[in-house]
């Protein structure tokens, strides 16, 4: 019987109320949303936070919605919401193709973009989404909010930018148009973490790449990203050719670790082939204008 | 600390720790030990249960978090004794053999045909794919599910059935 620690246990019915207590407890306190991360992490003892701060109740933090030239995602928007959501389907598939990967539906119900992120697991899939789109983190605290771009905001495995007494509010994603957006996992079982991960973002002028993002998970992938892979394909055909060079940058440049998953040469050969398909489909779906929901290529 | 919260229609209040798992207070605090607890790891989806009309794993949220909310268990599912299709489904398709994952596979499958009246078989997988069985291989839970959706499926349509309760396959269901 796995059983945490004794904490105590607070329910915060505002952000600002949340930051209070925050404040006040220093870094003795943990927010907890989903919880299904930080539970079983507190029922292995690996955390032991002395409170928990509760923050389902908060107000304004479940939202999806266009934002000028952004979409704002609220923290507390839970998997299964973002799975199903129009304006994130119209924009960026990339989410949905993650989200179906992601745990199961049972886990989907609770856990939030929010905690994916604050979670900072080098495995995990909605930061790397999130990475591939150079999306931003909305931050608050007591003296307002400040903005980090996704790519900044893991400082390390488990660690983020976000301080003690900071919440993190709301994930912005530019709007951009002749764009195609795909992701691609490979997991062992259904709800399992990936054995590499790899999403993208194609933007096209034609038939050349204007713009194009990356996003690698459990490939040790530096900021869950490869930007010698990117700079090779802007400006260039979004052509088979440079989707695989692409797909032999970031080959070369991850760094995975065996594990139980896999030995290191499968995963960097996941990290390109993954890379591959994901910006082929990316391309295919900017091309089509329209979003369809299944790739030409299945999961390998 | 002190919760209250609503289970299968019912107030509760108990005086607990805030770290006692939503799948301990039904259980031990409530008695009602239809729903399972296996793995402790967010996996097997044995502790099944809704929160507010979704179906969360037990075993990954504090009893205290559901202060204020509604809980519905296995146990709620029949009318007086009378099975709901897709328990009935359970028994006529044979969707069960050592029944450790059948309130979670229950309470899972109810929430689906709510969604979806007439799921296909990849929709019912697809749904059930955080509830783990390691006797039926699936197969005769699928064809549980759609056996319910073939025989009206809704709750609804199970009151209006005949009320008189049928103990014996109550029991066997539900043990």
């Amino acid at each position: 019987m796995q059983v945490p620690e004794t904490f105590d246990y607070e329910r915060a019915s505002t952000v600002e109320d949340a930051i209070q207590r925050l404040t006040a407890h220093g870094d003795e306190a943990r927010v907890i949303a989903g919880g299904h991360s930080l539970l079983p992490m507190m029922k292995l003892r690996l955390a032991v936070p002395e409170v928990l701060i509760d923050i389902n109740d908060l107000p304004g933090l479940d939202h999806v919605r266009l934002d000028g030239d952004e979409l704002a995602i609220g923290a507390l928007v839970r998997h299964a919401a973002i799975l199903d959501d129009p304006i994130l389907g119209e924009h960026y598939p990339i989410f949905a193709d993650a989200e179906r990967k992601i745990a199961d539906p049972l886990v989907r119900n609770r856990g939030t973009i929010g905690g994916s992120l604050c979670q900072a697991d080098p495995a995990e899939d909605l930061s790397a989404v999130v990475t591939a789109l150079k999306g931003s983190c909305v931050i608050q605290s007591a003296n307002g909010r400040r903005t980090v771009p996704m790519r900044e905001f893991h400082t390390g495995p488990w660690e983020t930018a976000v301080g003690d007494a900071e919440l993190l509010v709301e994930v912005r994603i530019p709007v951009r148009t002749s764009v195609g957006s795909s992701y691609h996992k490979v997991e062992r079982r259904v709800g399992d973490w990936a054995v590499a991960a790899a999403g993208a973002f194609v933007q096209l002028d034609g038939d050349t790449i204007a713009a194009v993002g990356l996003g690698l998970s459990a490939v040790g992938a530096p900021d869950m990203t490869c930007p010698d892979a990117e700079q090779a394909l802007v400006g260039g055909p979004a052509s088979a050719e440079a989707f695989a060079e692409a797909a032999r940058i970031v080959h070369d440049a991850v760094s995975p670790t065996a594990d139980q998953r896999g030995p290191v040469d499968y995963k960097r050969h996941l990290a390109g082939e993954l890379t591959r398909r994901a910006l082929t489909d990316a391309a295919r779906r900017a091309r089509s204008g329209s979003d369809p929901v299944d790739s030409e290529e299945g999961n390998a | 600390m002190e919760v209250t919260i609503t289970v299968n229609g019912t107030a509760v209040t108990r005086d607990v720790e805030p770290r006692m798992l939503l799948v301990h207070f039904v259980r031990d605090e409530l008695g009602l030990t239809g729903t399972h607890w296996a793995c402790d790891t967010t996996n097997c989806g044995a502790c099944t249960l809704w929160v507010d009309d979704t179906p969360v794993k037990s075993c990954t949220m504090l009893a205290v978090m559901a202060d204020g909310h509604t809980v519905r268990t296995v146990e709620d599912l029949d009318t007086g004794g009378q099975l709901n299709p897709l328990q009935e489904g359970f028994m006529q398709e044979h969707g069960l053999q050592c029944g450790f994952c059948t309130p979670g596979m229950l309470m899972t499958g109810q929430w689906l045909l709510d969604r979806d009246p007439d799921p296909d078989e990849a929709t019912i997988r697809e749904a059930i794919s955080g509830n783990l069985c390691r006797c039926t291989g699936y197969e005769n839970i699928v064809r549980a599910v759609r056996w319910a959706a073939e025989h009206g499926n809704g709750e609804a349509e199970a009151t209006d059935d005949d009320a008189s309760a049928d103990v014996e396959t109550s029991d066997e269901v539900t043990a």
